[in-house]
């Protein structure tokens, strides 16, 4: 089953084409990474899957709502965490929970007893009263993404979901990116760390609003003779004519 | 409605644990209730003034006993001659000299004329003046004793009367400006501010990505402080009445709706900051530029319009507070009925409609 389409789809700002016709398909359950360096268009061609704009042209849909004609529909649908985002400093751990699964109509009952899983999963049990400010930053990450995921939505789309964390709690980050895509969780994922791409079942590189490159991690160093995906990333982004932000 | 009460309840918390602010908030009317009403009053209590009275006679003796005793004044210092006088103004001893003079009462008597001059330290121009009043007006009544005792009619005394405000009382006059400036920075700046916040740190992204309303999240965050407001309505009205005595001479009722009006205009100018803004620095120096300051210097809360130049006259229109201020002092101290306000209340609903259009317009925009 596919989860994301995109067909040709276009965002122009005046004279600026911030997305160039991209075009690409997501199966269910799979880790897609959205690569780019910064001003590619990722955030923008994001901003359109989450809903949040709609494109100039071209056709797009996630899971099966049109982005154009059912945004409402797709916000319902999908998770969202970003880097910036680390939930509400000033409300407490089992608060967030609460907030953010209440937004998404999750039931009271439903609230209380998964609240109490995740936080045995995560080993965050005696943090239930704790401030979110008072976490280490790598702590607040994976709760954050716990949170995205709460709801149990098709699809979750991670900005940059790993910035300034060490390599270590990076590691079980995507440990628990593994376990939501055994749930039937499709990820989408854009990130910096080239290790992270490694991780993906395919990987899309954007240049300049056009995708220059889309295949498994393994493909496409072959495809560019490269050892790494650090090599082939700087390969394309030499491309760049855009200068970025 | 169910994620809404969530939403609000989020917003309260917000609020709440940041008990710096909350202390602020709610502290402010109490603060500005208390400094304008007995620190910073237009009014001239005890203040200290300096004699110099060559004829020593029963006369002068009498007003300098009025002045004396008067709660206006404080006899400071005698003076034997002209030369002392301007020491005690530079040292500050001082904010008015009497200086009667030589054989006042022989004068007064004998040709019906006599003197006294009356100098005042006018660094500050306003207390002068009021100096200069109070200190005429006991002379005055002075003389009126004297003619009286004496049945010798030698002066006219000319009448002076305080409509509304018989005391002078400076109270009357600041409570429905502090009340326009306390709504104004709560609901117009720090409802900003918290918008701004989330757009600052991210999770606006995230409530929008969400499938709550982009309007419910706004109104969410616009709730608290409409409640805040109105416990601040509350707080400055019952010290007004209870502390300073100022009556609600008018309708309550009437009052009450015309400052939610007041609170609604303002929240809509917080909304229209916040969606033009993208730091909370910024959203606080704009309303803090463009609203508190005009607040205080253009809405006759301080100084009277009347006497601005025109172009400033034609700029005070366009302040929501003139016009809560003029309708709050019709309806709270002149006492005055529906009809008076009926202009106020008017022009306050144009431009609550006019704001609230123009914000929503641009926060759509930035969705797009």
């Amino acid at each position: 089953m596919k989860v994301i389409e995109a067909d040709n789809l276009v965002k122009r700002f005046g004279d600026f084409t911030a997305v160039d016709r991209i075009s690409f398909e997501v199966e269910q359950g799979e880790i897609f990474g959205f690569l780019g360096a910064n001003g590619a268009g990722k955030t923008t061609a994001m901003r359109m899957f989450c809903g949040l704009s709609k494109p100039t042209s071209g056709i797009g849909s996630v899971a099966g709502f049109d982005i154009s004609k059912k945004p409402e529909n797709i916000k319902r649908s999908i998770g969202y965490m970003s880097q910036k985002f680390s939930l509400y400093n000033d409300l407490k751990v089992w608060e967030n929970i609460r907030l953010f699964a209440g937004i998404y109509g999750v039931s009271k009952n439903e609230i209380a007893i998964k609240t109490d899983e995740l936080l045995k999963r995560l080993n965050f049990e005696s943090e239930r009263e704790t401030l979110v400010k008072d976490l280490p930053l790598g702590w607040k990450q994976k709760l954050a993404f716990s949170v995205s995921i709460f709801h149990n939505p098709k699809v979750v789309f991670l900005d940059e979901p790993t910035g300034g964390v060490d390599p270590v709690t990076r590691r079980q980050f995507w440990e628990l990116i593994y376990e939501a895509t055994l749930k039937g969780i499709t990820v989408f994922v854009t990130t910096h760390y080239m290790d992270e791409a490694e991780y993906c079942n395919r990987v899309s590189i954007m240049v300049d609003g056009r995708i220059e490159a889309l295949d498994s991690p393994k493909n496409l160093k072959q495809q560019y003779n490269a050892v790494s995906m650090d090599e082939v990333f700087h390969q394309l982004a030499r491309k760049a004519v855009r200068k970025s932000e | 409605m169910k994620q809404f009460g969530t939403f609000i309840k989020k917003e309260f918390y917000h609020i709440f644990r940041d008990k710096r602010t909350m202390m602020i908030l709610l502290g402010i009317p109490i603060i500005q209730i208390i400094l304008f009403g007995f620190a910073i009053t237009t009014e001239v209590k005890n203040s200290n003034i300096a004699i110099w009275d060559p004829s020593k006679d029963n006369a002068t003796r009498a007003i300098i006993d009025r002045m004396a005793t008067s709660k206006y004044f404080d006899v400071a210092a005698y003076v034997e001659n002209s030369d002392e006088i301007t020491p005690l103004f530079r040292k500050g001893k001082a904010g008015l000299v009497i200086c009667f003079s030589e054989r006042f009462n022989e004068n007064l008597l004998h040709s019906g004329k006599a003197q006294v001059l009356l100098i005042a330290d006018a660094t500050d121009p306003n207390t002068a003046t009021t100096l200069i009043n109070y200190a005429t007006a006991i002379i005055a009544s002075g003389q009126q004793d004297m003619i009286s005792q004496t049945n010798i009619p030698f002066r006219i005394t000319t009448e002076t009367k305080f409509l509304y405000n018989p005391q002078m009382n400076g109270a009357y006059n600041f409570v429905p400006g502090v009340l326009g400036m306390i709504l104004m920075l709560i609901c117009a700046m720090m409802t900003s501010i918290a918008i701004v916040r989330e757009k600052e740190t991210g999770t606006m992204e995230v409530l929008l990505v969400s499938p709550m309303k982009p309007i419910l999240i706004i109104l969410a965050k616009v709730v608290p402080y409409f409640v805040i407001s109105c416990v601040n309505l509350a707080t400055v009205l019952l010290l007004s009445v209870f502390v300073l005595g100022v009556p609600v001479a008018g309708n309550l009722f009437l009052l009450i709706l015309v400052s939610m009006l007041f609170i609604f205009v303002s929240l809509a100018l917080g909304l229209l900051v916040s969606s033009l803004t993208e730091s909370q620095m910024a959203a606080m120096l704009i309303s803090g530029m463009a609203f508190m300051m005009p607040v205080m210097l253009l809405s006759g809360m301080m100084f009277p319009i009347e006497s601005m130049p025109l172009p400033l006259q034609w700029l005070s229109n366009m302040i929501p507070a003139k016009w809560f201020i003029i309708a709050v002092k019709n309806l709270m101290i002149k006492g005055t009925e529906l009809s008076a306000v009926v202009k106020e209340i008017a022009i306050l609903c144009i431009m609550a409609v006019v704001i609230v259009i123009v914000s929503l317009s641009k926060f759509k925009n930035r969705l797009e």
